[in-house]
C-alpha cells in the first residue's frame, strides 16, 4: 500500500509539469473558447452573460458554409500540389549521397528559422506589378505590360504551397528513406520497369508518408490566414480570415469562437484518421 | 556470336572498379547448364560483386559477360533471364506470400489462371501450401527464405543467383535448407550460382567451387579437388584446416622429391616440381602422421602441446622446434601421445600437395591455421 502510494507520488512528480502545462495552455484556452462561443456579444466587442446560441444560429443563417467549402478546396489544392512537388524532392534527398543529404535536409528546414511574414513579404516584392518578375519579363520583351500576379487566388495558392511544402517533404522523405534498396533491386530483377517499380513497390510502401504529409499540410492550410491576407489582399475570404476578423475587426467574439470550434473539430477528425492510417506503419 | 554448347554464363576478363579501387580483377570462368557453382571467399573478396554483375545490378568496368552467348552489357536486370535470391530475402512487405511470388508473372502479363496455377505449384515445391495469404511479417526466417526462392523460381530463369541466402538462419535450419536447396536444384535442373563465405556449405552443395580472394579466382574445381588438391596457399588455408610448410626441393632418383624445410626434411611426390625450387606444401591434418620412432626420409620432430576433442576426431597440436605449430587429426579410439612427448612427423608423400606460389599476387597471408586463436587461448588456460 505504502509502496503503491510512493509509486503514484513519483509518477505525479514526473508527469506533473507536463500535465500543468497542458491544463494551462491547452485545456484552459479551449474551455474559454467553448465558453465564449455560448455567450452574447456586447456592443464594444466584449462578451457577457446571458448564455446564447446566437453565434451558432447566425453561422447557419449566414453563408459561412461557402467560405468553409472554399477553404477546404484551397487546402486540398495546396495539399495535392505539396505532395506533387514534395514527393520527387523527398525522393531526390532520400537517394542522395551521405555527404549531400544532411545539407539538403538543412535547406528544407532553413525557412523555418525565418519569420514567415518576412518570407511572404519577399514573395510580395517578387510578384508586385512593379516587382522583380514583371520587371525582368518586360525588360526582356517577353510581355508588353506587367502581369497582375499579386492579390490573386493563384498568388494565395503559391504562398500556401510555399509555406507548407516542408511539412509534406519531411514525412515523405522519412518513408522513402526507410525503403530497403534491395526491394527495388528485387522488383527490377523480377522484370519490373522503373515506372512499374514505383507503382507496385515504392508508392505503396510510402503511403504512410503520403498520408502523414497530406494531413500535416491540410490541417495547417485550413487555419493559415495571413497568406491570403498578404498575397490575396483579402480579396477572397477563407475560414482563417473569417475567424481573425470576428476577433479583431467585427468584434464578434462568440461567432469567432464558434467558427474556431468548427475548425478544431475538423482537425480532430482528421487527426483521428491520421493515427488510424498511421498504423499502416506497423505493416512496413 | 555462336553460343558454346551447354555454357549458360561466360565471364571474359571481367573487371569491376569502384573509383580507384579494383574489386574484381580479370575474372574468367564458364558455368554450364544445370551446374551448381559456388563463389566462395572471405568478405570483400569480390564474390557478391561478381554475382551482382551477372544479375545486372552492377555494371562491368572491363570485359564481358555472356548469358547464353549473348553479351548482356547493356541489358537491365529486368531484361536478363536470371533471377536473384537476396541475402535479406527482400520480400515485399506490403504483399502476401502469393502476391510476392506472382510479382514477376504479373510483370510478364501472364493471365490470371496460369498465374494462380504456377504460384500454387511453387508453394507446393517449397512446401508452403496453405501459407499463400500470410504476410511476410508473419513468417519465420526459413519460410521467408522459401518464399524468396519460390518468387525467383516461378519465372523459370535460366540461372538462379543466390547471395548468401542462408546467412541469417541458425545452424540447424541452415543445414536443412542446404539439402533442400540442393535437391531443388537437382530436381529442376536450373543453373545455380551461389555466393557464400561458408566453406562447409560450399563443399556440401556445389558441383564446382570458385574460390575467390582479393578479386581474383584462386581455384575453380570440384569440391573434392579443391579440398584434396588446393592450388594455392590461400585455398589450402581457407578451405578446411591445413598445415603449410615452405622449403627447398631436392630431386631423388626414385621419382620422389625431398624437401628441405627449416624444420627438417620430408618427402613429397615430385611430379611437376623442379630441382632446387622454393615451394609451399600443404598437408591436411588427417594426413599428418605421428610416430615415436623416426620414419625413413622424414626428420621433422616436435612436441605434443595438447589434444583438442572435436567430436568426430581428436586434433593433436604439435609444436616444432622453431615454434611453428602443426595439427594432426587422429582417430579418437587410437592411443594418444602424452602431452609434452616428443614425436616424429611424417606423411604419405602423395598426400602432400604442392601449392602454386603466385609472386604476382599479394595476399593478406594468413600464416597460421584458422583455429590458431582458439588453440592459443586453450593452451593458455590449460
Amino acid at each position: 500500500m505504502v509502496q503503491r502510494l510512493r509509486r503514484s507520488a513519483a509518477s505525479v512528480v514526473m508527469i506533473g509539469p507536463t500535465l500543468v502545462w497542458l491544463l494551462v495552455f491547452l485545456l484552459a484556452p479551449l474551455v474559454i473558447v467553448v465558453g465564449i462561443s455560448f455567450l452574447s456579444k456586447t456592443p464594444y466587442g466584449g462578451v457577457s452573460l446571458p448564455f446564447s446560441l446566437e453565434a451558432y444560429s447566425s453561422m447557419v443563417k449566414a453563408d459561412y458554409a461557402k467560405i468553409l467549402g472554399r477553404s477546404i478546396w484551397l487546402s486540398a489544392k495546396t495539399t495535392v500540389l505539396c505532395l506533387l512537388f514534395g514527393y520527387p524532392l523527398a525522393a531526390v534527398i532520400a537517394r542522395s549521397s551521405k555527404k549531400v543529404k544532411p545539407w539538403l535536409v538543412l535547406l528544407i528546414m532553413l525557412p523555418f528559422w525565418i519569420n514567415s511574414m518576412i518570407r511572404l513579404y519577399g514573395w510580395m516584392t517578387l510578384l508586385r506589378t512593379e516587382g522583380i518578375i514583371n520587371n525582368i519579363l518586360v525588360g526582356l520583351g517577353i510581355i508588353d505590360s506587367p502581369l497582375s500576379m499579386l492579390y490573386t487566388d493563384g498568388a494565395v495558392l503559391l504562398g500556401m504551397v510555399y509555406e507548407l511544402l516542408p511539412f509534406a517533404v519531411l514525412p515523405l522523405y522519412t518513408s522513402i528513406e526507410k525503403i530497403d534498396p534491395s526491394l527495388i533491386e528485387a522488383a527490377g530483377d523480377l522484370g519490373a520497369k522503373k515506372h512499374r517499380i514505383f507503382l507496385r513497390v515504392i508508392l505503396p510502401l510510402t503511403m504512410p508518408g503520403v498520408f502523414a504529409g497530406s494531413i500535416q499540410t491540410f490541417i495547417p492550410a485550413l487555419g493559415l490566414f495571413y497568406v491570403s491576407d498578404m498575397l490575396g489582399g483579402g480579396s477572397s475570404m477563407y475560414i482563417g480570415n473569417l475567424i481573425k476578423n470576428q476577433f479583431l475587426s467585427a468584434r464578434n467574439w462568440p461567432l469567432g469562437a464558434a467558427l474556431a470550434l468548427i475548425l478544431i473539430i475538423i482537425t480532430i477528425i482528421l487527426m483521428r484518421l491520421y493515427t488510424k492510417v498511421g498504423k499502416l506503419d506497423d505493416m512496413v | 556470336m555462336q553460343a558454346d554448347k551447354g555454357i549458360v554464363v561466360k565471364m571474359i576478363d571481367v573487371v569491376k572498379n569502384y573509383g580507384a579501387n579494383r574489386v574484381v580483377k580479370k575474372v574468367n570462368f564458364d558455368i554450364s547448364e544445370g551446374e551448381f557453382l559456388t563463389l566462395l571467399g572471405p568478405s570483400g573478396c569480390g564474390k557478391t560483386t561478381t554475382l551482382r554483375m551477372i544479375a545486372g545490378f552492377e555494371t562491368v568496368t572491363e570485359g564481358k559477360i555472356l548469358l547464353h552467348g549473348e553479351n548482356v552489357e547493356n541489358k537491365k536486370p529486368n531484361e536478363r533471364d536470371v533471377n536473384t535470391v537476396f541475402q535479406n530475402y527482400a520480400l515485399f512487405p506490403h504483399m502476401n506470400v502469393e502476391d510476392n511470388i506472382a510479382f514477376g508473372l504479373v510483370e510478364k502479363k501472364i493471365p490470371k489462371a496460369e498465374r494462380t496455377e504456377r504460384v500454387n505449384e511453387m508453394l507446393a515445391l517449397v512446401r508452403l501450401e496453405g501459407m499463400g495469404k500470410r504476410m511476410p511479417s508473419q513468417l519465420s526466417g526459413g519460410q521467408k527464405q522459401r518464399v524468396a526462392i519460390a518468387r525467383a523460381l516461378v519465372n523459370r530463369p535460366k540461372v538462379l543467383l543466390l547471395d548468401e541466402p542462408l546467412g541469417a538462419l541458425d545452424l540447424k535450419l541452415r543445414k536443412q535448407m542446404q539439402s533442400e536447396l540442393k535437391h531443388l536444384q537437382q530436381k529442376l535442373g536450373i543453373t545455380f550460382v551461389y555466393v557464400t563465405h561458408d566453406q562447409e556449405e560450399a563443399l556440401t552443395m556445389s558441383d564446382r567451387i570458385a574460390v575467390m580472394n582479393n578479386g581474383i579466382i584462386e581455384q575453380i574445381d570440384t569440391p573434392k579437388e579443391v579440398y584434396n588438391h588446393p592450388a594455392t596457399k590461400f585455398v589450402a588455408d581457407f578451405i578446411g584446416e591445413s598445415n603449410i610448410l615452405e622449403g627447398y626441393t631436392e630431386k631423388m632418383e626414385n621419382g620422389k622429391m625431398r624437401v628441405l624445410f627449416e624444420e627438417g626434411k620430408a618427402l613429397i611426390h615430385g611430379e611437376g616440381v623442379g630441382d632446387d625450387e622454393i615451394i609451399c606444401i600443404c598437408v591436411r591434418p588427417e594426413n599428418l602422421r605421428l610416430s615415436k620412432t623416426p620414419v625413413e626420409g622424414f626428420s621433422i620432430n616436435g612436441k605434443v602441446i595438447e589434444h583438442i576433442f572435436t567430436g568426430s576426431a581428436i586434433k593433436t597440436v604439435i609444436e616444432l622446434v622453431n615454434g611453428h605449430r602443426l595439427t594432426a587429426s587422429v582417430n579418437p579410439e587410437a592411443e594418444l601421445f602424452d602431452v609434452g612427448e616428443s614425436v616424429h612427423i611424417y606423411w604419405t608423400p602423395e598426400r602432400a600437395v604442392v601449392l602454386k606460389t603466385q609472386e604476382d599476387t599479394v595476399y593478406d597471408v594468413i600464416e597460421t591455421n584458422p583455429n590458431q586463436a582458439i588453440i592459443d587461448s586453450l593452451t593458455k588456460e590449460g
